[in-house]
């Protein structure tokens, strides 16, 4: 995080031990990292595109129709996934490639219900399940709303 | 089935991902902050027509990430609009995303009961 520019300054041993620790820290893999996470996120979308399609050809839905429940279903893959703690192994690798697409916000309802399991049904699971995921909810709704309403106001 | 809709569902949520990524290692930013910033992003985009056209290009490309949840809020709100006036823009929030919520709540709901934390 960015150090508070209200705080005293370093002095000179803290700066030094700054850099000697910003030198020792490994770098992430970046280049590893973000072609795992196109790979990861690329195979998301193709096994989305395939459920889509499986719904849209079996149930004689419009490709937009079929939408809805290949979500629901991906937000399934990722719930179970977590579940049984196979997601967390795979997303130490796909990093981006899983929590950018639904199934990272399954995942972070998931992980945040079954972390608060044992604060109880109502006060845990109940309440903390979206203690993660709630952001993207309120941000999500916020913009939506802003932007509904100037439509609505000037454009319609 | 069309081959070249699955290339660019490839290619457009692995560019997501990868962009994600790169905000996540290059910067401070947390994987909220990063979720939220698309949703938002998605949500814009919506409003100005332009996230459709990428879901009629890439399908499951652009319908998964999470930006798309953004883009359906915004599309939802502007059609029930359309429909009824301001008040559209309450009723019709979560008609598009009503799936993916509900699905969340009742399967992350499920799991937790059937299953126990890792570790």
């Amino acid at each position: 995080m960015p150090r508070d520019p209200k705080k005293k300054p370093l002095t000179v041993e803290q700066k030094r031990y700054t850099e000697m620790v910003r030198d020792l820290v490994p770098k992430p893999p970046y280049l590893r990292n973000a072609l795992l996470a196109f790979l990861f996120g690329g195979l998301v979308a193709v096994v989305g595109q395939l459920v889509t399609d499986i719904y849209r050809l079996t149930m004689g839905l419009t490709a937009k129709e079929a939408g809805n429940p290949a979500v629901a279903t991906m937000i399934f893959i990722g719930a179970i996934l977590t579940g049984v703690g196979v997601f967390d192994k795979i997303a130490r690798y796909a990093g981006m490639g899983l929590a950018v697409p639904v199934t990272g916000f399954a995942n972070s309802v998931v992980s945040a219900a079954l972390e608060f399991k044992r604060e109880g049904l109502v006060y845990g699971v109940g309440s903390k399940m979206f203690i993660l995921a709630g952001s993207v909810i309120t941000f999500g709704v916020v913009t939506a709303f802003v932007i509904g309403l100037i439509y609505a106001l000037f454009i319609i | 089935m069309e081959w070249k809709m699955y290339l660019f569902a490839f290619l457009v949520g692995g560019a997501f991902a990868l962009v994600g990524q790169l905000i996540f290692d290059l910067t401070n930013f947390s994987a909220g902050h990063i979720l939220s910033g698309f949703t938002v992003a998605g949500g814009i985009l919506g409003g100005l027509g332009l996230y459709p056209k990428l879901v009629e290009l890439a399908g499951a490309g652009a319908t998964m990430p999470i930006a798309s949840f953004g883009n359906a809020l915004v599309q939802g709100a502007i059609s029930e609009a359309k429909r009824t006036g301001v008040i559209g823009v309450l009723t019709g929030m979560f008609e598009l995303t009503s799936t993916g919520i509900t699905a969340a709540i009742v399967f992350g709901f499920f799991v937790a009961l059937i299953f126990d934390p890792k570790g």
